[in-house]
């Protein structure tokens, strides 16, 4: 979520004061992102380095100063609203990184990982559908911030499952004379990797293993 | 006080064939349902789901184990006794919605009303009823093949609400549907559990779908592996980040 650029969407509308941008952004974003006052502040700063804004003097009730999108800062939000995020490398995913580990650790149950891992998901996506329950068919943006989220958890709840199943097969296929030291349910029985494993240090395709990652 | 429990099963299995091509479909699954839940069951294709679905719904005998509904072991009962749960207590959602072609949605939603003694008139008027909650009070004159895959299903669906049922048994109800659609048969059937009083077992493999329910059993090669737990309020989700006023 780039705060910076969803203050210069706020400000497109009209000049306006830091707290009330706080207060605009968590209202449009149905209160899924509350943002910190400070960073709110730290991020005009930088915008009216930058001159995408501009500081129009003291609210008269107060210190508060009101802020105004500048022609370059129009530039820079219309740029980027049509700028594809980079989705070109995966990014370093902690929850793969931990199934592609655990099916090397002796003796853990890859399955039983994955479970967990699938339960805790679940129980996050209950929490916001939950939220989408209970609230008003109106509030559009609550629905659409809800539903990304929903829509994030469940892909991973897919991969899980297709991890799972693809576990499963291959545990299945797997003839007596083979080496993989894993079991038909997920159990990891013997030492980390063989001599023939070794050379593959994770169990990804060697076309794949220098494939770019995000940070 | 503790609503009470709707549906035990007590260690039920369920094997097919014998010898070689013996399958073992369930293996001593025991669960509940009080009043008023919403209980989802996930899990993958083949993991048992469906074959728990139709023996909590009596329509298969469980190889071994009990199954109770309302406290009454079905086992005991006699054939008509059965059936007369079925008719009365018991309704069904299933993929395809099995509605029949050559009637209306108030035709097919009066019928297991009048199947089971009921009067054509008041039926009718029980049927319109349901139909009028799921948002189809205009759509009651129309035949399957006029309306929508979302309205087929909701028709589906007040069939199994009409009457006085109480255990709302579905198998994967929007896995038909569009997200849309699937999600409001999902709001549908949450509703007629928390603010209806029905107990609703929703088999499914969508995360998204088994999220509706106030409880998701997960179910892996015939055996409940898994199941949520309660969870903190959802506005903690919301309020996670400090605030500096």
């Amino acid at each position: 979520m780039s705060v910076r650029h969803a203050m210069l969407a706020l400000l497109s509308e009209g000049p306006k004061y830091g707290l009330q941008l706080r207060e605009e952004f968590e209202a449009r974003t149905g209160e899924v992102w509350p943002l910190n006052v400070g960073q709110v502040y730290t991020t005009l700063q930088r915008l009216e380095r930058d001159g995408m804004v501009e500081s129009e003097g003291d609210s008269p009730d107060g210190p508060q100063k009101a802020y105004r999108i500048t022609e370059a800062g129009h530039l820079e939000l219309d740029t980027w609203l049509r700028t594809p995020p980079d989705l070109s490398s995966p990014p370093r995913d902690e929850l793969v990184m931990k199934v592609l580990v655990a099916l090397r650790v002796p003796g853990a149950s890859v399955t039983e990982i994955i479970q967990a891992h699938r339960r805790y998901l679940v129980q996050l996506m209950q929490q916001w559908t939950h939220i989408k329950e209970d609230s008003s068919p109106a509030d559009l943006n609550l629905g659409l911030a809800v539903d990304a989220e929903l829509f994030r958890l469940d892909s991973v709840v897919r991969w899980l499952d297709a991890a799972d199943a693809r576990i499963k097969r291959a545990a299945a296929d797997q003839r007596p004379s083979d080496a993989n030291p894993m079991t038909a349910d997920g159990n990891n029985q013997g030492e980390a990797g063989t001599a023939a494993e070794g050379r593959n240090q994770w169990p990804l395709p060697r076309s794949r293993t220098n494939v770019r990652t995000r940070r | 006080m503790s609503s009470p429990t709707m549906i035990e099963l007590q260690q039920v299995s369920k094997t097919y064939g014998q010898g070689e091509a013996e399958v073992h479909a369930l293996g001593e699954v025991s669960m509940t349902a009080i009043a008023g839940e919403m209980v989802a069951v996930m899990g993958p294709s083949g993991s048992g789901k469906s074959t728990l679905l139709t023996i909590a719904g009596t329509l298969e005998e469980p190889t071994t184990g009990e199954v109770l509904i309302a406290g009454q072991p079905v086992r005991a009962m006699s054939k008509r006794a059965k059936a007369q749960l079925r008719r009365r207590t018991i309704g069904y959602v299933f993929q395809d919605f099995n509605l029949l072609p050559g009637l209306t949605a108030a035709e097919n939603v009066s019928l297991p009303l009048e199947l089971d003694g009921t009067s054509a008139r008041k039926a009718r008027i029980a049927a319109l009823k349901a139909l009028d909650g799921l948002g189809l009070g205009n759509r009651d004159g129309h035949f399957p093949d006029q309306l929508s895959g979302g309205e087929r299903q909701r028709v589906a669906i007040a069939r199994a609400m009409v009457g006085e049922r109480q255990l709302l048994l579905a198998d994967e109800p929007s896995g038909a549907l569009d997200t849309t659609n699937g999600e409001a048969v999902m709001r549908l059937l949450h509703n007629a559990c928390k603010n209806g009083g029905m107990t609703a077992i929703v088999v499914t493999h969508d995360a998204q779908l088994a999220s509706w329910a106030d409880r998701v059993v997960f179910i892996r090669d015939g055996h409940i592996t898994d199941q949520t737990i309660p969870a903190a309020g959802p506005e903690s989700l919301l309020t996670t980040a400090e605030r500096d006023q």
